[in-house]
């Protein structure tokens, strides 16, 4: 299977058949959002059309009906990662809602002063904030697995980062920036080895490469559904079954008890314990058959489209003057991403213009700061691809990228 | 928005920046940066009873930024103080010849106005508004 498969693929997302200043939109900002196709579209209309309901609790039709949709994406999500069983799949708000219950609900419940926690370099700032925050309550120390130049991890020294103190690793998969595959299995078997738990940021993984978390083996496992087809406002958190029974809840409310009194509350099963309040019905089946249609196309043929993706481009690049891709040296990539910078053109003219040509690209510091700093420059110019996107994408983008340089020169 | 914006006047600010550089011994002298786009403007100013006699602007960012700071640079020479801080964004945005910048780069443009801004309200004494560029 090749680009050739995923030909037709434009016209399952509505927004292509949209015109922008009079031209068809060519988007490459996947790794921000991704576009929908119309069966997820559907789905949200339909649950609003045919059974809205509240979940887990009307004795009526349309509500059983509500609640097994929104439990039968819980069981598709699950396998989807192969997780030991749906029990473990939390719906939250996002990636960075997840990593926030997580600090909230079982960092500050397990470390203490002198503790350390371990992070990269790379990281997005949700994977970056949350821990500065929960470090300063609880006197807790920040340390850094560093980066080096081609966009990898320095992993020869995990040892001595690895302490007695050293508690909680959280560590993102794939790079938003340079599209960096981390070689998250040895890093989180080391860590173990060490008693540390571990959390993986999958927000730039999970739409792009198939996983696994039972052969990862992290302990906490997030992402976010609008960057792999999904409706935005839903996310997941995956985490082992004993760890979230012998974890506190996040947030208090109704659903995610068992049995209230006036003076005390006992809590609900994983994974409801964890989802108080009325959740994002609708968001959780959107996820759902987002990840049907991941699945009929199959994960390593979208892998594999991103990297022939990837390959074209770099080719097609190659004879633009003063063109630079960072983490280039890189092989390992998901090859969804190219982050660039072109001459001493700024980001935001470059994106400005492309605009110009209906090319939507990201120009900034995609919320990585650090990362940018490590690399020298205050921002950069990222392409980033999914399954809709082909070859005259990338035409297009170098069609756009010389009239940048005549438009600025 | 689109490359409509690039026009001529802020292309040529863009390529040959006016009165770049930086003044020892200015009365007036500030700095700020766009933390989105890491565009950095500071502005230098030598007073002569009360009127701007001399302007430097140094920084590095986007055409817009840097062609709108040269630009306001070549407006503001022989100014009063007073003159510089009722300066409107309206005025700056009419030389730039983009009054529909958009929201996204908006801030780019006026990023320069910000700087002088907080420069001459500094001089004066005065407790800087909210949105001293607009
Ligand atoms: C690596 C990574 N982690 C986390 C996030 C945060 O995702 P969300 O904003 O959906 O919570 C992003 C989004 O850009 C990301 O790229």
């Amino acid at each position: 299977m090749g680009l050739s498969n995923f030909h037709d693929i434009k016209k399952d997302f509505p927004i292509f058949s949209r015109q922008i200043n009079g031209r068809d939109l060519v988007y490459l900002d996947s790794a921000a959002t991704t576009q929908k196709p119309i069966e997820v579209i559907d789905s949200i209309t339909s649950y609003y059309k045919n059974c809205n309901s509240n979940i887990h609790r009307g004795i009526y039709s349309i509500s059983i009906e509500a609640t097994e949709l929104y439990e039968n994406a819980r069981n598709t999500i699950a396998k989807f990662i192969n997780a030991n069983s749906s029990r473990e799949i939390i719906f939250t708000r996002n990636a960075t809602e997840a990593i926030n219950l997580v600090a909230n609900a079982w960092v500050s419940a397990n470390l203490k002063e002198g503790d350390s926690i371990i992070l990269t370099e790379m990281e997005h700032h949700s994977n970056l904030v949350p821990w500065q925050i929960i470090a300063k309550k609880l006197k807790l120390k920040l340390n850094f697995i560093k980066i080096q130049a081609d966009g990898g991890l320095i992993l020869d020294n995990l040892d001595d980062l690895f302490t007695d103190n050293a508690k909680f690793l959280s560590l993102t998969h794939v790079s938003n920036v340079l599209g960096t595959i981390n070689p998250i299995k040895d890093i989180i078997s080391k860590a173990h080895a060490h008693g540390i738990t571990t959390l993986v940021d999958a927000a730039q993984s999970v739409p792009h490469m198939s996983v696994d978390v039972q052969n990862i083996d992290s302990d906490f496992f997030v992402f976010s559904g609008h960057k792999m087809l999904g409706p935005s406002g839903i996310g997941v958190l995956h985490a082992k079954k004993d760890i979230l029974e012998n974890m506190e809840p996040f947030l208090y409310g109704g659903d995610m008890i068992s049995n209230v009194s006036l003076r005390e509350a006992q809590w609900n099963d994983v994974p409801w314990k964890f989802e108080a309040g009325t959740p994002n019905i609708v968001g959780a089946i959107g996820l759902g058959k987002a990840v049907d249609y991941l699945d009929n196309l199959g994960m390593s043929n979208i892998h594999k489209h991103e990297q022939e993706l990837y390959s074209y481009a770099i080719d097609r690049f190659s004879d633009l003057k003063e063109f630079k891709i960072f983490g280039f040296e890189n092989k390992d990539s998901t090859g969804g991403v190219i982050s660039f910078s072109y001459s001493d053109f700024h980001p935001h003219d470059i994106a400005s213009i492309l605009d110009g040509e209906s090319i939507a690209v990201r120009a900034g510091h995609h919320c990585a700061q650090p990362l940018m700093e490590k690399l020298g420059v205050p921002a950069t110019t990222r392409a980033s691809f999914y399954v809709y996107n082909d070859e005259s994408d990338i035409d297009k983008l170098f069609d756009g990228l010389q009239k940048v340089r005549s438009v600025l020169t | 928005m689109s490359d409509d914006i690039y026009k001529e006047i802020i292309l040529d600010h863009y390529r040959n920046p006016r009165n770049k550089g930086k003044l020892t011994d200015s009365e007036i002298s500030a700095q700020d940066n766009n933390p989105v786009c890491g565009d950095r403007i500071t502005i230098d100013i030598k007073l002569e009873n009360n009127v701007v006699s001399d302007v430097k602007f140094d920084g590095e960012g986007c055409a817009i930024s840097q062609s709108s700071a040269s630009i306001l640079t070549d407006m503001i020479m022989g100014k009063t103080v007073d003159e510089l801080s009722k300066f409107t964004k309206d005025e700056l945005l009419e030389e730039l010849g983009t009054p529909s910048l958009g929201p996204a780069r908006i801030k780019c443009a006026l990023l320069s106005l910000k700087v002088l801004k907080i420069g001459t309200y500094q001089y004066l004494g005065t407790e800087l508004p909210e949105d001293p560029e607009n």
